[in-house]
């Protein structure tokens, strides 16, 4: 039993606060949204370290429906940190659209206990369980603005369709239970190494296309620029950033857990996903004029190169998956950190050009936003050059050559839309200015800027990191 | 100014001892610095290999250098932009020495490009001038014919003798000396080729005849410059090149003759235009041209000895020629029309001094044939190859007869424009703006100075140097050049000049004639003594015709006339205009070339590379771009009917491949 709970304590402390929380706003007396917040980020930040704190315990909990190892420990931390920091930059957005309601806090919470079970659940059910937690959280506050007409039809629509493919992924789940006949993962990796029957790899079909649309994949990605645009602006932010990494981590965890002896197989599966997110998410970005669809296809499309690493189907794939991801996670949060930063006298804005002449009227800023632009390219010396390489690489390996050349092309076409954005700052005569913003959006931005940067660059962090990275990778196969 | 200035003073002080060390001393030394590239068997270092060869060359290059940087002080006083002028004069330097003390030809490629560059910024200097620029494209576009020349050259050697380093491919000659290579369809003898090959790579950066074009232009520059790169230095790295692959060239008769012919022509051609120009400085270009010929066809008759020892004595009296202009100019604020010139020597003195030095060096003043070396500088040289010239024809080559008449006929035009252009610069009456003459005046200190040491570099180079470079007294290039010379070549023994060096009795004097001139036909040291006395004779005889045209009545002011009134004669035309050389390229290879490249740009690149390429793939992309958003229609249906087909096509395929 106390195995068990030191096991599962990240999920437990999530669960707790988060029921704690939720019954102490409900009968609270006054509006009790901003002490929330900061007691939620407590918790997320409890949540991403307490593994560490127990001294990264490893095993299976509830009778194998959970397990716990290295990678489940660098899934926790990430997504709390990030979740975290998502919950931070919504506090001005909320406070000055007058929407601030402690029940965002802890939809978030609720959401990330979701994603924990997500990245450690180890059997059909509880990976079904996580999803659901998850989706539900975030249907919930994408429709937050609940008198805003697009935030309400973003909102219908991601759970309609998030509905269409829970149903997908339960008929590849039942498939798979019928023809295994268990939801155990290792039960179903035994199956599968003794011989892959058309059902099984039908469900497996279903499966994978039922999470593609979490990760917001090409063809299951037509919800993404909708959503992205009707949500309000954090809710955007946290979308693009942790629930992607999470469903992402637990494809991994599914392709090389009970599918790992079917490689060839869902290997073009992956492969089809990958070319068809990258082509759709950098062609479609090119006449975007919103950021935040921008955004939208831009995610599109960096989905592609991380289902570009796990297509190699090995160790250092899944590697560069969790390099590529945990880069673009932190990059997203910064950019987020500055499009929060759009404000001017009449409201938030959200239109490309109204980034006009930046680079006069907030140096800071533009600059800041530069610097992502151009680490989402992919140029050295910045990190999200690292993270194309750190993906890209296994593929090579794999022999999947023409893949990786697909998949600069696309980046060269990406190029395109961050370049306009560049030029736009730098280059164009400014039109508005942005009032001055919150302190802790202009902290985030400059923290992830300088992780982008030159913080994770130096040896001391990137070694380190990497060998954790390189373990929780290991811990899957 | 000053940091350049100085540390080429110090470089300079070093190659001379430098120089006197290896010269001398025979410390040769070959260090290797650093492995600059390693690929298969490609090796090239980062290396120094000082002989005798270099250590001339570092003389010439560093001493001419820090007189002309010196120079410049106060020829540049006025210029705004004076930091950049320096540092591209050391960066010319720095690119020379690379080019000379490399020990492969990697590193000489390397020199030879960096100079190439260097000239190009220097003669473009006055970037604010149409004519600047297009004479600094001229040279950059017709020096790289020659360095294709050269690459080519240099890859058949790494092809031929897997190698680049000078000692192994200079070794390993005999070995290889009857493979052939097919190159253009056709088979060659491979040292042929490849001597061939670094030939054209020398006509290019030396302005032979077919790639001397660029010269006359490149005056555009300003005149320290011209002095430096287009006169004293770089233009001789393709003497020194055929001079550094003498090996190669041994082995190579046919090139060697070719070379010989070459540079004869060159000679005659340069100095026919030179005869009629006004510029002062495109005459002394065309001079530069033509002597450079000489060194050429010393070269290819094998007296490589004699195109070095030319090479190190023009430099001197050429700098010194091109920086006398210069002050002329100077003093005459930027006037280089020579009509517009006269009767200033009054005015610059000392200029004119300097002048009259450089001219009686160039035209080889000296008293031949006696025991006793009296000359100014340019006697002994060109002597010397006009010399080389006649024993190779002797010996039954016909470039070499070719060469040696060749080279007296150049010796008479040489004297001829030589003193016509100090007639009409320095006699006779004033004929430019009244203004100008008045305000004429001689040059700063800082300009003078180079030129005295010039002056005695003019008169005492030949002298001082004879039995060194070419008696080879105390074994002076020990093995540097070739001593002995290869079947291709029956050139000047070097037991002749060895015994002209040293004045001794000599074993050639056999043959005695009798008659009237037997004077003239009974050899001295192995020559018939017309042979000597003919340079001589012609240059008196230029000097001759050039003071009864110019100095006589109303001289150069009534040829000015007469070509104004009549338009000059068909012959003045041709040579004024070069020979129509420039238009001959212009209407078959410069419109050729147009209509090639509109060819490439409007159906290569405009419709093939950018309609394909970069405009074609923009357009997919943004087709695409609006049929994706036509798709993205905001419609729940259509999006969850994308989201089935899209699972049945991947089921589709994965089942396809399973066929299960």
């Amino acid at each position: 039993m106390l195995q068990t709970i030191s096991l599962f304590a990240p999920q437990l402390v999530l669960a707790f606060f988060a029921s704690q929380l939720l019954s102490t706003g409900a009968f609270a007396k006054k509006d009790i949204s901003v002490g929330v917040r900061y007691f939620a980020v407590g918790v997320l930040v409890l949540y991403a370290l307490i593994g560490f704190v127990l001294g990264q315990p490893t095993g299976t909990a509830f009778k194998g429906a959970l397990i716990v190892d290295s990678y489940s420990h660098y899934m926790n931390f990430f997504l709390g940190m990030s979740a975290a920091a998502a919950l931070m930059f919504s506090k001005s957005f909320f406070q000055t659209e007058k929407l601030d309601r402690f029940e965002f806090s802890v939809l978030v919470l609720y959401c990330t206990l979701g994603m924990s079970i997500m990245v450690s659940s180890n059997t059909l059910l509880s990976l079904y369980i996580g999803i659901e937690m998850q989706s539900l959280a975030l249907y919930v506050m994408a429709a937050f603005n609940r008198d805003s007409l697009r935030a309400s039809e973003a909102g219908l629509k991601y759970f309609v369709l998030g509905a269409i493919s829970s149903g997908l992924l339960l008929y590849g789940a039942s498939l798979i239970y019928g023809f295994t006949g268990s939801l155990e993962f290792t039960h179903i990796a035994q199956v599968v190494s003794e011989g892959a029957t058309p059902g099984i790899i039908a469900g497996m079909v279903f499966l994978l296309c039922g999470l593609a649309f979490k990760i917001s994949a090409a063809p299951f990605h037509m919800w993404t620029p909708d959503v992205y645009e009707g949500s309000p602006t954090p809710v955007t932010g946290f979308f693009a950033g942790a629930p992607k990494f999470a469903a992402m981590a637990l494809i991994a965890r599914l392709l090389v857990g009970p599918f790992g002896d079917i490689t060839t197989q869902w290997q073009q599966v992956i492969i089809v996903l990958a070319v068809l997110s990258m082509f759709v998410g950098a062609i479609g970005a090119l006449t975007q004029t919103n950021i935040k669809r921008l955004m939208a296809y831009s995610s599109i499309a960096n989905m592609g190169y991380a289902l570009v690493a796990l297509s190699a189907g090995t160790q250092a794939g899944v590697k560069g998956m969790l390099i590529f991801m945990s880069i673009y996670t932190i990059t997203v949060i910064g950019i987020f950190a500055c499009i929060l930063q759009m404000r001017i006298r009449n409201g938030m804005v959200e239109q490309i050009s109204d980034l006009a002449g930046l680079s006069k009227t907030n140096r800071g800023l533009a600059i800041v936003l530069t610097m992502f632009m151009f680490s989402v390219m992919g140029i050295p010396p910045l990190l999200g050059f690292f993270g194309k390489f750190f993906a890209f690489i296994p593929a090579m390996e794999a022999g999947l050559t023409w893949l990786v050349v697909l998949a600069l092309v696309a980046s060269v076409i990406g190029a395109f839309y961050y370049l306009r954005l560049v030029k736009i700052m730098w280059g164009d005569e400014n039109e508005n200015e942005f009032v001055q913003a919150p302190k802790t959006l202009r902290g985030l931005a400059v923290i992830t800027a300088l992780l982008v940067f030159p913080l994770l660059l130096l040896p001391m962090i990137s070694i380190p990191a990497q060998s954790w990275i390189s373990q929780a990778a290991a811990s899957l196969f | 100014m000053v940091v350049t200035t100085g540390l080429l003073f110090l470089s300079a002080i070093l190659s001379w001892v430098a120089l006197y060390k290896v010269g001398i001393g025979h410390e040769e030394a070959d260090i290797k610095v650093l492995r600059w590239m390693d690929v298969g068997d490609m090796k090239a270092d980062w290396a120094f290999k000082i002989d005798t060869l270099t250590a001339v060359m570092l003389v010439v290059v560093n001493s001419v250098s820090a007189l002309v940087h010196l120079y410049s002080w106060g020829y540049m006083s006025d210029d705004e932009f004076k930091p950049r002028f320096f540092s591209y004069l050391s960066l010319f330097t720095f690119a020379m020495l690379m080019l000379v003390t490399s020990n492969n030809f990697i590193q000489l490629f390397f020199g030879w490009e960096g100079v190439g560059l260097a000239s190009y910024l220097l003669i473009g200097y006055y970037f604010k001038k149409d004519t600047a620029n297009a004479a600094s494209i001229k040279a950059f576009v017709t020096n790289r014919v020659g360095d294709v020349g050269l690459a080519l050259g240099v890859m058949t050697v790494f092809l031929v003798f897997g190698s680049v380093n000078f000692d192994v491919v200079f070794n390993a000659i005999a070995e290889n000396s009857d493979r052939r290579l097919p190159f253009l369809g056709m088979e060659f003898n491979a040292i042929e080729l490849i001597a061939a090959l670094l030939f054209i790579g020398a006509m290019g950066k030396s302005a032979q005849f077919v790639l001397h074009v660029w010269l006359p232009d490149a005056m555009e520059g300003p005149t320290p410059v011209s002095a430096l790169i287009h006169a004293a230095t770089m233009v001789t790295a393709g003497v020194f090149l055929v001079c550094r692959a003498s090996s190669i060239y041994e082995a190579a008769p046919i090139t060697s003759g070719f070379i010989t012919a070459m540079g004869a022509f060159t000679a005659l051609f340069a100095a026919t235009v030179a005869l009629v120009q006004n510029d002062i400085k495109r005459v002394i270009a065309y001079s530069t041209c033509s002597q450079l010929g000489y060194m050429f066809f010393a070269a290819g008759v094998g007296a490589y000895s004699a195109a070095m020892f030319h090479l190190f004595t023009h430099a001197f009296f050429k700098a010194l020629l091109f920086l006398c202009a210069g002050s002329v100019i100077h003093a005459l604020h930027h006037e280089q029309d020579m009509r517009k010139m006269g009767g200033i020597r009054k005015k610059v003195p000392i200029t004119y001094a300097a002048m009259i030095v450089g001219t009686l060096a160039i035209t080889g003043i000296g008293i031949p044939a006696i025991e006793a070396k009296i000359g100014f500088a340019g006697f002994f040289s060109k002597d010397a190859i006009i010399e080389a010239a006649y024993s190779a024809g002797i010996a039954g080559s016909g470039s070499g007869s070719f060469a040696f008449w060749v080279g007296i006929t150049a010796a008479l035009m040489t004297s001829f424009y030589s003193w016509r252009l100090i007639f009409m610069t320095f006699h006779g009456d004033y004929r430019g703006d009244k203004h100008t003459f008045d305000h004429a005046h001689e040059s700063p200190k800082v300009m003078l100075v180079p030129l005295a040491l010039l002056s005695l570099g003019a008169i005492l180079a030949g002298a001082v140097f004879y039995k060194y470079f070419m008696g080879n007294a105390g074994d002076f290039w020990h093995g540097a050049l070739p001593s002995k010379y290869g079947a291709g070549h029956a050139a000047i023994a070097p037991d002749y000049l060895m015994a002209a060096a040293e004045g001794s009795a000599d074993g050639y004097d056999t043959v005695k004639h009798t008659g009237p001139f037997a004077f003239l036909f009974n050899t001295f040291h192995g020559y018939p003594r017309w042979v000597l006395f003919l340079p001589l004779i012609v240059s008196l005889s230029g000097l001759f015709i050039a003071f009864m045209m110019y100095m006589r009545g109303e001289g150069a002011a009534k040829h000015i006339r007469t070509v104004e009134e009549t338009g000059g004669g068909p012959l003045y035309n041709f040579l004024l205009n070069k020979w129509y050389i420039d238009e001959l390229y212009d209407v078959t290879i410069v419109k050729g070339a147009r209509k090639l490249g509109d060819i490439f740009w409007k159906i290569g690149d405009v419709k093939i590379i950018d309609g394909l390429g970069p405009n074609g793939v923009a357009a997919f992309a943004a087709g695409s771009a609006k049929r994706l958003s036509k798709i993205q229609s905001g419609f729940l249906y259509h999006y969850a009917f994308v989201m089935l087909i899209g699972v049945a096509a991947i089921i589709a395929l994965v089942f396809r491949t399973v066929g299960g």
